[in-house]
């Protein structure tokens, strides 16, 4: 594993040379133009090989074999639950989707992390607040809950770049956003049949 | 500050009146309805006075400050930047050149001035903020136009695009994130498409802006400060270099689009 992912940076920063200069100069100015506060440390700034491969502007030609290589080693690199138990409590689920805090210079880091589903997706037809970045997720359950429909839905919420590399949406599970159980929780939020993502809007 | 509480009052008493839209008309309809009457106009006058009045160690006032249409030249100045100033080798926004005028005309502390650049909520607004709403309606009206003449002020938009696609921090978010499609929305809050000139110049066109949610305007360098907050960055410096780079990046992709500062925001 250690070697596939050295192969893989190797790979990355010969791709990369085309803007390899100038990612050093962008680095150096993001150093000299932020300050750290609070938990919102410089380190921050320091991205990983998804972050490098996923900020490429726009028409930037990329490397195909390279982004295909990343993609696989994200998805080696998902942790399914250790019990195997997907499904968590919804009731809490819903309030880990509705929660915008979390991991902001400005947020109480003694508190949980949301994870801000609504930001991006419409879940439950009541709330009409909701963003539209991500595709709408109402009915989700309907998709039922067989193993692949449970390991799929967590592998897209552990590591998005498992299946869709460079997709917007965070990691959740893989840079620790979510504890474990707040990923069953959301998990059974979109799946459980009695969930409101899963109901008619009254 | 009674301004603000009327402000708050006659959105809040305004928007129990209409029914919940699932985009950003409903704000357009109350700026509609506020017409000229943005609490902006207050902090437009305090600007205008902080100009002419003396201040620091020279007891001078900024008269003598040249924003790049020549020394105390203020209408139409702020569509120009962010732009190249030779007698500081560098290419600034609005902001850092009032802190160079501050600090070289009126021999005040570099670090006094840009101490506490942008309020927090609950204050009165700063010296900075008073200063950039009266010089942005002094370009009210006028077209976007920032210099891209000097090879530093194209090099600041190639820069800021490259920010502005750097994805980085625990949520791996960059501007783009949000900012690089149409007709997107967070929750209710409409984005703009900052990579288009349609949404850069609806975007820098309306900052700074009074914010009816704070009580307070709010210039352009807020906004992105705050932006990074959300991206769970650590924080960004007022005249510094990515923040110019970015309202450059901005400025540029809007030019041709009309300064209608100081805005109207939730």
């Amino acid at each position: 594993m250690k070697a596939l992912t050295a192969g893989i940076t190797i790979i990355l920063n010969a791709s990369l040379m085309a803007w390899t200069v100038a990612a050093d100069e962008i680095e150096a100015v993001l150093h000299n133009s932020f300050v750290a506060k609070n938990q919102a440390t410089m380190e921050r700034l320091e991205r990983d090989a998804v972050q490098t491969a996923c900020s490429a502007p726009r028409g930037m030609p990329l490397d195909n074999d390279m982004l295909a290589a990343l993609r696989e080693e994200r998805l080696n690199a998902v942790v399914l639950p250790a019990d195997g138990q997907y499904l968590g409590d919804w009731q809490r689920g819903a309030e880990v989707a509705t929660n915008g805090r979390g991991l902001q210079s400005s947020d109480d880091p003694t508190q949980p992390n949301g994870g801000n589903c609504y930001a991006c997706h419409q879940l439950a037809p009541g709330e009409v607040a909701y963003g539209t970045l991500g595709p709408s997720l109402t009915g989700y359950g309907a998709r039922g809950q067989s193993q692949a429909m449970l390991q799929y839905t967590w592998t897209k919420l552990w590591d998005t770049h498992a299946y869709n590399l460079c997709s917007h949406m965070p990691r959740f599970g893989a840079q620790g956003i979510l504890t474990e159980q707040q990923l069953k929780d959301v998990m059974a939020y979109l799946l459980d049949p009695a969930s409101p993502v899963n109901q008619a809007a009254e | 500050m009674k301004r603000h509480h009327l402000g708050l009052t006659l959105f809040a008493a305004w928007l129990c009146s209409v029914p919940l839209a699932a985009d950003d008309g409903v704000f357009d309809q109350y700026r509609d309805l506020m017409g000229d009457d943005n609490p902006a106009v207050f902090v437009i006058d305090e600007g205008e006075e902080l100009w002419f009045m003396p201040q620091g160690p020279e007891s001078a006032t900024l008269e003598a400050c040249d924003l790049g249409l020549g020394p105390g030249v203020t209408a139409g100045a702020y569509v120009r930047f962010p732009r190249y100033f030779a007698d500081a080798d560098a290419v600034m926004d609005l902001e850092s050149r009032l802190v160079h005028c501050m600090t070289t005309i009126q021999g005040r502390d570099l670090e006094a001035v840009t101490a506490k650049p942008y309020s927090l909520r609950g204050d009165f607004g700063t010296e900075m903020e008073a200063l950039v709403t009266w010089l942005a309606a002094e370009s009210e009206g006028a077209t976007i136009a920032p210099e891209q003449t000097h090879a530093a002020e194209r090099a600041m938009y190639s820069l800021g695009e490259e920010i502005f696609y750097y994805r980085a921090g625990p949520h791996d978010f960059s501007c783009a994130t949000c900012h690089e499609q149409s007709g997107m929305r967070i929750r209710l809050q409409a984005l703009p498409d900052l990579t288009s000139h349609t949404g850069a110049a609806e975007a820098w066109g309306s900052w700074p802006a009074y914010r009816i949610s704070q009580g307070l305007v709010r210039t352009m360098g807020w906004r992105l400060r705050d932006c990074f907050r959300q991206q769970r960055w650590p924080e960004l410096q007022m005249g510094s270099e990515a923040s110019i780079a970015l309202q450059t990046y901005m400025a540029v992709n809007a030019a041709g689009g009309t300064m209608t500062a100081p805005g109207l925001k939730r």
